[in-house]
């Protein structure tokens, strides 16, 4: 909405639709997308203490709407973005030109977590290191889309995005029929694309697997939908082995089979135990070898989370010009780095109405929501600071724009965000239709991750031509 | 398909089988206890020694009491062979699984192993017992349908054959155990009046009595109903359809031989069987039945090593395997 009950023109039509319903249709609506999730399966994973729980994905019935016009300018910045942060990981293991034109200062890259040694000199192929990037957009107040951060390292939530527009058309099939309601399926055909174009024996009918940590993992759900619906082998470490000629294999019935490209969701450091954590069963023992060596394809490349640091994130706008020789299309976040004294200061001083982050943390972990924490929460976060300044950055609490969302039989206004998936091959870019909307279901609240309790809805690019 | 998705599903079809047949096990006793008159030495304790498990239940019980049996064998979690344990681990391998199996037995299973959770709970007793049989042969027959239904014949289908043929022979002999040795009186004139209830009650366990009548026609007595469990070839149950099942779907894998010779062996062991000494000697059959076992055993080993292993690298080195 553009304003408090003045629909923008895309939603206009989803509106008029909901006004007709009573309270208790919407619920009856309600009540058939949660049989829809149950029936289909759509499950996230908890683990905790021992226990594993397969809880029912969290669902909005009513669409988000972003008008076509706007989302193709989104698109093009996140295209824009997304080609930049590839040729700036691919200078920080090769010349670092950035650094000696002193555009990224040295000591950011010095204190990075997630810059691996072990890929400097690598040429990947088509010199791509973040094949899939999972960016969140947030909209501002006053209108304004901000990128708040790039997760360029095992991003998740695609499944969700394309079962939500799967149980939307289930229980809203009416509103599907003016066809202005851009698709979204694409996805997993344009995924495995990419894949096969990374593949170090282009024409041969490549192998593409999908690597899994296993059954644990909360995103396994994910990573089995997936590959049933590329129609690829989902492979744990334990699956495939490295030869002494550096070709991956997998262990199958009729014996070893060779693998071009493992689409690996699993972290850099549990990888390859000869090369990272040796106590990791989760890996494969010569995979970088292998990978070195160019007889197969990581996607997304080791080391690309150099990338997904929230302090490397402050320096996107510059990177985008220093290597494209462009302005930014989308703009970041305005952004506090505790490692400038001034910024640090500002920080310190403005706890109560700041969002701290560290440097490396993902799913909403660690984090310091200012306004709505206690003093000896603030107390305790200006020490991690001013002990570690390098490793946290600040934002000011955007205000959030919301989206109506069905809380009990009524439409409320909740907070949103955004994750849309760019995909990196070969020839070309692409971007999903939209991505995946997550909303905060508490009043009031601004934490949208599911495992914190957040739900999601089916994101509308209408057309309005 | 992956070694290991292919020893999942493999295990899978074996959990389930097992879960069915431990039911069935526990109908064959019943219905032979109640049949039998009170001095015989038969009893819900000849259930602990058949599944091998006196160790772990006299671990957790006081005394072998029809109520603590059925718990023991039914419900209990700290049991791996339990009707629950074994739903468990089907659970477990299906949920790795769900990629390629049909949608309707990830259903099947869940809500089958959730009302047993919940019945776990409670504890079982005699009182509740013919319904919980029931509920867990049905389900079990139900996954197999859509199996039969939906399940394409690919690999993923051969080795879901295997497991389940594999356990269903050896439960099968399980149940004829039951006759054996370790369970009936020694002295022929306690067992006489008895005998053919007995062996029909076997029968009955595994839904074979009708298909026995309608193939042999004569009155129930032990030889017949051996040669039925044991050779028949018709019957899904006996060991050599089970057995000749499983020579067919090795068929279908690359590197076969070894597997399929083991089965070849077995099945000219059971041919060459003299059924009427058998039957007539519980000693005997017994020792017969546990050589079965042990031959069963070697059979998993061998189809491991071939498949789950990821070993087998093509013809020339699956022979020194």
């Amino acid at each position: 909405m553009a304003r408090p009950g003045e629909p923008h023109q895309a939603a206009a039509i989803l509106c008029d639709y909901l006004a007709e319903l009573g309270g208790r249709e919407l619920a009856e609506l309600k009540n058939a997308a949660e049989v829809a999730i149950q029936v289909m399966g759509i499950t996230f994973t908890v683990y905790s203490e021992g226990n594993m729980i397969d809880r029912a994905w969290p669902f909005d019935i009513v669409p988000r709407i972003i008008p076509l016009a706007e989302w193709q300018k989104t698109e093009a910045g996140l295209k824009q973005r997304v080609q930049a942060l590839n040729l700036f990981i691919d200078d920080l293991y090769h010349g670092q030109k950035i650094v000696k034109d002193k555009v990224l200062p040295a000591e950011v890259l010095a204190q990075s977590a997630n810059f691996r040694q072990q890929c400097v000199g690598i040429h990947p192929p088509n010199n791509i290191w973040a094949h899939i990037c999972g960016s969140d957009i947030v909209r501002d107040k006053d209108g304004t889309l901000y990128v708040l951060e790039d997760n360029l390292r095992v991003p998740s939530g695609v499944s969700y995005m394309l079962e939500n527009r799967n149980v939307t058309k289930r229980i809203l099939p009416e509103l599907f029929q003016t066809g202005r309601i851009q698709p979204v399926d694409d996805y997993t055909g344009q995924l495995y694309d990419m894949l096969v174009s990374m593949s170090p024996r282009p024409g041969d009918d490549p192998q593409v697997v999908v690597m899994t940590p296993g059954i644990y993992n909360s995103a396994y759900f994910e990573h089995s939908y997936l590959a049933q619906q590329m129609g690829v082998e989902l492979v744990e470490g334990s699956d495939l082995v490295v030869d002494d000629d550096d070709v991956v294999h997998m262990l199958t019935v009729d014996g070893r089979k060779r693998v071009d490209v493992i689409y690996r969701r699993i972290d850099d450091l549990f990888l390859d135990p000869e090369v990272f954590n040796p106590e990791s069963a989760l890996g494969v023992p010569g995979l970088m070898r292998a990978w070195r060596a160019g007889k197969v394809a990581l996607v997304n490349a080791p080391g690309a989370g150099v990338a997904d640091d929230k302090v490397v994130y402050a320096f996107v706008p510059d990177i985008i010009r220093y290597y494209l020789d462009q302005e930014p299309l989308l703009a970041n976040v305005p952004s506090y780095l505790c490692m400038r004294d001034k910024d640090r200061q500002y920080v310190l001083d403005n706890l109560d109405k700041l969002v701290v982050k560290p440097a490396n943390e993902s799913g909403g972990y660690g984090m310091l929501v200012g306004p709505h924490s206690t003093k000896k929460e603030r107390k305790a976060f200006a020490e991690l600071i001013k002990a570690n300044p390098r490793n946290y950055m600040a934002q000011p609490t955007l205000k959030l724009s919301t989206a109506p969302t069905l809380i009990d039989d009524q439409l409320e206004p909740r907070h949103v965000d955004l994750r849309p998936f760019i995909l990196s091959g070969k020839d070309s870019t692409y971007v999903t239709t939209g991505g995946l909307t997550r909303v905060a279901l508490t009043k009031g609240s601004l934490v949208v991750n599911s495992s914190q309790g957040g739900g999601s809805k089916d994101t509308w690019i209408v057309d309005l031509k | 398909m992956l070694s290991r998705v292919a020893e999942n599903i493999y295990w899978l079809a074996r959990y389930l089988e097992r879960a069915e047949d431990t039911a069935r096990l526990i109908n064959v006793t019943s219905n032979l206890l109640l049949d039998f008159p009170r001095t015989t030495r038969l009893d819900w304790d000849s259930l602990v020694t058949i599944s091998g498990a006196e160790e772990t239940f006299d671990e957790h019980y006081d005394n072998r009491s029809a109520d603590n049996v059925l718990n023991f064998l039914c419900v209990d979690e700290r049991y791996s062979g339990s009707i629950f344990s074994s739903l468990g681990y089907a659970r477990e391998n299906l949920r790795t699984t769900r990629d390629i199996m049909p949608r309707e037995i990830w259903e099947e299973l869940n809500t089958l192993y959730l009302d047993i959770h919940k019945q776990s709970g409670a504890g079982m007793s005699s009182r509740k017992r013919d319904a919980f049989m029931k509920r867990v042969i049905r389900s079990c027959q139900s996954i197999n349908g859509v199996i039969e239904g939906s399940l394409s014949h690919t690999q993923v289908h051969t080795f879901l054959m295997l497991g389940r043929n594999l356990e269903r022979a050896d439960m099968t002999t399980r149940i004829i155990d039951v006759r054996s040795a370790n369970l009936l009186p020694r002295s022929p004139e306690e067992l006489t009046p008895f005998e053919s209830l007995q062996w029909m009650s076997v029968l009955k366990s595994l839904t074979g009595y009708q298909m026995y009548r309608q193939q042999i026609r004569l009155r129930v007595n032990g030889p017949d109903v051996l040669r039925f469990l044991l050779q028949d070839d018709a019957f899904p149950r006996a060991v050599a359809s089970c057995l000749g099942q499983m020579s067919f779907e090795l068929e279908d894998l690359p590197g076969h031989e070894n597997a399929q010779a083991l089965v070849d062996k077995l099945l000219s062991q059971l041919i060459n069987a003299d059924l009427v000494a058998l039957a007539h000697e519980p000693d005997v059959l017994h020792d017969f039945v546990d050589e079965l076992q042990i031959a069963f055993n070697e059979l998993h080993q061998s189809i491991a090593d071939l498949y789950f292993s990821g070993r087998y690298r093509g013809q020339s080195q699956s022979q020194v395997a």
